[in-house]
């Protein structure tokens, strides 16, 4: 079941440098060879935020996704969106960022059945204060859980 | 890509990966940092009622993104954004491909936005995606 008091929970800020190494071995993992990734600074592929956890989950009290205690049995990722206002962040350039739960509300599941959404979003600051990216996760839970057969 | 050769409706190539393996899935993992066992381990992935490790949603939706960079360039990106179907396993054959569903200029700037689909081998989508492009 999951807690509505969520809405609003924010983590503390947390660091995220844009590695070189990182961009590539993660371009390379999703089958991209441009030859932006071997630059000298590349941006970051269109989904590489999604690394934010390794930053995030070492610093205490930054990840609020917790609060939402949707059911991790009868949990699935739903939907992702990153945004970027301006060109991607570039390997090299370090980040603060900090995480919030924007809301969760409920949806009827088209056969039947009550689903419980959840939206956690993340926005990413460059070192002068300035927005650059904004990551918005959203998670939802079903009344079974998936099965191989749902289709 | 030039501004003049872009039109509403344009539909390059697609992008055909796999068949998909648990290589493919352990790869991505590492690479993203989301270890879950659910996606590499047959004995953790059968315990939970499947028939063998599920891909990590995120990989898809990596490799979907990735056909519209190779086309538009990774420095152009300004949203992407993901919405999971049907899940997809080992042995799947990921077909990535897009159309532009709009061509405009904001602020400025020369943009578009594409409608993406991932589909596999049985025609099941697996990911439907939007993202949006600046043209310089």
């Amino acid at each position: 079941m999951a807690n509505r008091g969520a809405v609003g929970k924010e983590g503390v800020p947390f660091e995220m440098w844009i590695e070189r190494g990182k961009v590539r071995e993660f371009a390379r993992a999703t089958r991209s060879a441009h030859a932006e990734y071997f630059s000298e600074a590349p941006v970051v592929p269109p989904t590489f935020l999604t690394t934010m956890f390794f930053w995030e989950d070492g610093v205490d009290g930054a990840n609020p996704w917790h609060h939402v205690k949707l059911d991790q049995k009868r949990g699935m990722h739903a939907e992702q969106e990153y945004v970027f206002h301006g060109p991607p962040p570039r390997a090299g350039t370090k980040h603060v960022a900090r995480s919030r739960i924007e809301s969760v509300f409920d949806k009827e599941g088209r056969r039947g059945g009550k689903m419980t959404f959840a939206v956690m979003v993340t926005e990413f600051r460059d070192e002068s204060g300035t927005l650059v990216a904004e990551a918005r996760m959203t998670g939802v839970e079903t009344e079974k859980p998936p099965s191989s057969e749902d289709k | 890509m030039r501004w003049e050769d872009i039109r509403e409706g344009a539909e390059p190539a697609p992008l055909v990966v796999g068949p998909v393996t648990r290589t493919d899935f352990v790869r991505y993992q590492g690479a993203s940092g989301d270890m879950n066992p659910i996606h590499h381990d047959e004995t953790f992935a059968r315990a939970a009622g499947y028939d063998a490790p599920l891909a990590v949603g995120m990989f898809q939706a990596g490799v979907l993104a990735t056909w519209a960079t190779n086309w538009l360039g990774p420095a152009n990106v300004r949203k992407t954004k993901v919405r999971w179907k049907e899940q997809v396993w080992p042995g799947d054959v990921l077909t990535c491909s897009g159309k532009i569903a709009r061509k405009y200029e904001e602020n400025g700037e020369r943009k578009v936005d594409l409608d993406l689909v991932c589909t596999k081998q049985n025609g099941g989508v697996a990911v439907q995606g939007w993202m949006t492009f600046v043209v310089p």
